[in-house]
């Protein structure tokens, strides 16, 4: 059974949001329902979206200045206090330059602190490759305790928000910074540890984690038309990853590729590479950043350029199925 | 306790921590040894706490940020109350809850995780901050750190926020002894002039002798009348303390011991440097 989409999921004018809005909204929610929910973050608080929560609840909202080491030194201290801290920067920065202190103050000692890394991707575009965070995902579901959230549109984003906060351990939600389709509504299921069939079909697996879950669905729509069924699968809950869902998916296909904009090594791709081999070993093909750096350029042709936009995600698919 | 029961205490920690390295056969030696009267002035003359219910929320906190030294720490805490002295013998052994660097999920009373240098600053100061602000109570947060740890950047991060936000509830107690792996602190990397960088940074700064238990106390008791600042209390120590032939030598600071280097050390503890006769002579 499928999941509850937009009515019209192709259309040209289909609305376009920032996945990291959906954060900001989630956490205004949080802030009036748990005063437990604390903020921080480092100098970024506008482009976080974390603006208005620190407007609405100044006594929360803690300013820590460009220190990510900090920042999760912060956090498990809060965290030790009883509160859920949300700790926010670029994901490139935080998990990126923090990540001993997300390892040993967060994971190691149990404390219940969500990482908030916005600006992953290639999609950050013009800012160039070091700010292009392409591996967050990797380092984040290495460290035991760790849940890694990865939301396909701004309203999962709100999901996952709100999820996490409800989720008693460490919690990584990686977020995006250009607009991309909203496709998901209010009814569309979001569970940490559980993905979603978002489109039936027979003959491929898709598995993606954000932004490329639309892409899938737009190149499952395209390969409908050449007589390729693909089953798109959303797995924005990477780790715990539900391995029951995409072993029934690929009994039926056969085959599967991922999609992600984030480095093969270590990513969505290899997550779902681990469960498969353990489970049921297909043949997959990976899209994502070819253990490359990114560059500067608009978010569209740098997505076009790299491989991970719908053309890419095609592509995968008729190599896969030919590997059956 | 008066001051020569806290001063026979701190030799009972020293002899307890030579027996806990010889059974660990690995381990570090010198920083313990010269924290042995910090941390028995922090808890039998300075901080509230209740061994029997250690997350009491009114308890002052306690964060060791250099966790290399924890042989002191678990020494002077099963001293305290938190669990038998005869567990010390499990250190860095399968199964035991001393773990080689120090888990807040092993032991109870233990509320950070530490080893890799520099974390402990900045969580203190979330605590400082939440008991202060969020919470607004009473109790105190006190932070151990080594000198070597001042060289990495976090620890400054974490000065500029206590700093920022006017944390008096938090005192910062550093190991000043001079000495860290591979050398003198002052060769490694120089860290003087070192209490102007505190002062820098915002924080009240005392500097102490770390092996006098009198002022130690006194110290932290007059970081509380400190109104508008977070207090670092720099304690002037000698690494190996207690132990003639380890005193000053930075190469105790992680040396597995000998059984002779050991029973040598034990002996001039238990005599108290040779002021008194051994039981074994």
């Amino acid at each position: 059974m499928t999941v509850k989409l937009i009515d019209n999921l192709f259309a040209p004018d289909i609305k376009q949001v920032p996945i990291r809005n959906g954060y900001g909204e989630g956490l205004l929610i949080l802030g009036k329902e748990n005063p437990k929910v604390i903020g921080l973050c480092c100098d970024l608080t506008e482009s976080t979206r974390m603006l208005e929560f620190s407007k609405q609840y100044p006594d929360r909202f803690i300013e820590v200045g460009v220190a990510e080491q900090n920042l999760a030194g912060l956090g498990a201290g809060f965290a030790h206090e009883g509160y859920i801290p949300f700790i926010t920067s670029y994901a490139t920065f935080s998990p990126g330059r923090n990540w001993d202190q997300i390892r040993v103050s967060i994971c190691y000692s149990g404390n219940n602190v969500k990482i908030v890394g916005s600006h992953a991707g290639i999609s950050v575009g013009p800012d160039g490759a070091t700010h292009q965070g392409m591996e967050d995902i990797a380092i984040t579901r290495v460290l035991p305790r760790m849940t890694v959230l990865v939301p396909a549109d701004a309203i999962e984003a709100r999901k996952a928000t709100l999820a996490a906060a409800k989720h008693n351990g460490p919690v990584y939600i990686r977020l995006a910074r250009e607009k991309t389709p909203q496709f998901t509504t209010e009814e569309t299921p979001f569970e940490i540890g559980k993905a979603f069939v978002y489109r039936e079909g027979k003959d491929v697996t898709i598995a993606a984690a954000g932004a490329q879950v639309y892409y899938a669905l737009q190149a499952a729509d395209q390969l409908t038309k050449e007589g390729i069924e693909c089953e798109v699968i959303n797995v924005a809950s990477v780790k715990p990853l539900d391995e029951q869902t995409l072993v029934e998916s690929v009994k039926k296909t056969k085959c599967i590729v991922t999609a992600e904009e984030h480095q093969i090594t270590g990513g969505v791709g290899s997550a779902v590479a681990e469960a498969l081999s353990r489970n049921l070993p297909v043949p997959q093909e990976f899209v994502g950043m070819p253990d490359k750096f990114g560059e500067s350029g608009e978010p569209n042709e740098l997505i076009a350029k790299w491989g991970m936009d719908a053309k890419a995600i095609v592509a995968a698919v008729k190599r896969v199925v030919k590997r059956k | 306790m008066n001051l020569e029961q806290l001063e026979l205490k701190a030799n009972e920690i020293r002899q307890d921590i030579i027996r806990m390295l010889v059974s660990a056969k690995s381990g570090h030696v010198a920083g313990p040894l010269d924290m042995a009267d910090v941390f028995t002035a922090l808890y039998f003359g300075v901080m509230n706490y209740d061994p029997k219910n250690p997350q009491m929320e009114s308890r002052d906190r306690f964060v060791l940020s250099c966790g290399h030294i924890n042989p002191v720490w678990y020494a002077t805490m099963a001293h305290a109350g938190f669990f038998p002295t005869s567990e010390l013998a499990t250190l860095r052994k399968l199964g035991t809850r001393l773990h080689g660097h120090p888990h807040n999920e092993a032991l109870p009373g233990i509320e950070n995780s530490s080893g890799p240098l520099g974390q402990g600053l900045s969580q203190a100061a979330a605590m400082a901050y939440a008991g202060l602000i969020l919470k607004k109570q009473p109790w105190r947060v006190y932070c151990v750190m080594s000198d070597g740890e001042q060289e990495e950047g976090q620890t400054w991060e974490a000065a500029m926020f206590a700093s920022k936000y006017k944390l008096r509830n938090l005192t910062g107690l550093i190991d000043r002894n001079n000495i860290q792996i591979d050398g003198h602190t002052e060769d490694i990397m120089p860290l003087e002039p070192f209490a102007d960088k505190w002062r820098a940074f915002g924080w009240h700064v005392l500097e102490i002798d770390g092996h006098n238990i009198r002022e130690i106390i006194d110290a932290c008791n007059q970081a509380k009348a400190i109104y508008e600042k977070p207090t670092v209390i720099i304690c002037h120590t000698i690494p190996g303390k207690g132990v003639d032939f380890m005193e000053y030598r930075y190469e105790w600071h992680s040396k597995v011991f000998e059984k002779d280097e050991a029973k040598k050390a034990l002996d001039e503890l238990r005599t108290l440097g040779g002021k008194i006769r051994s039981e074994h002579e």
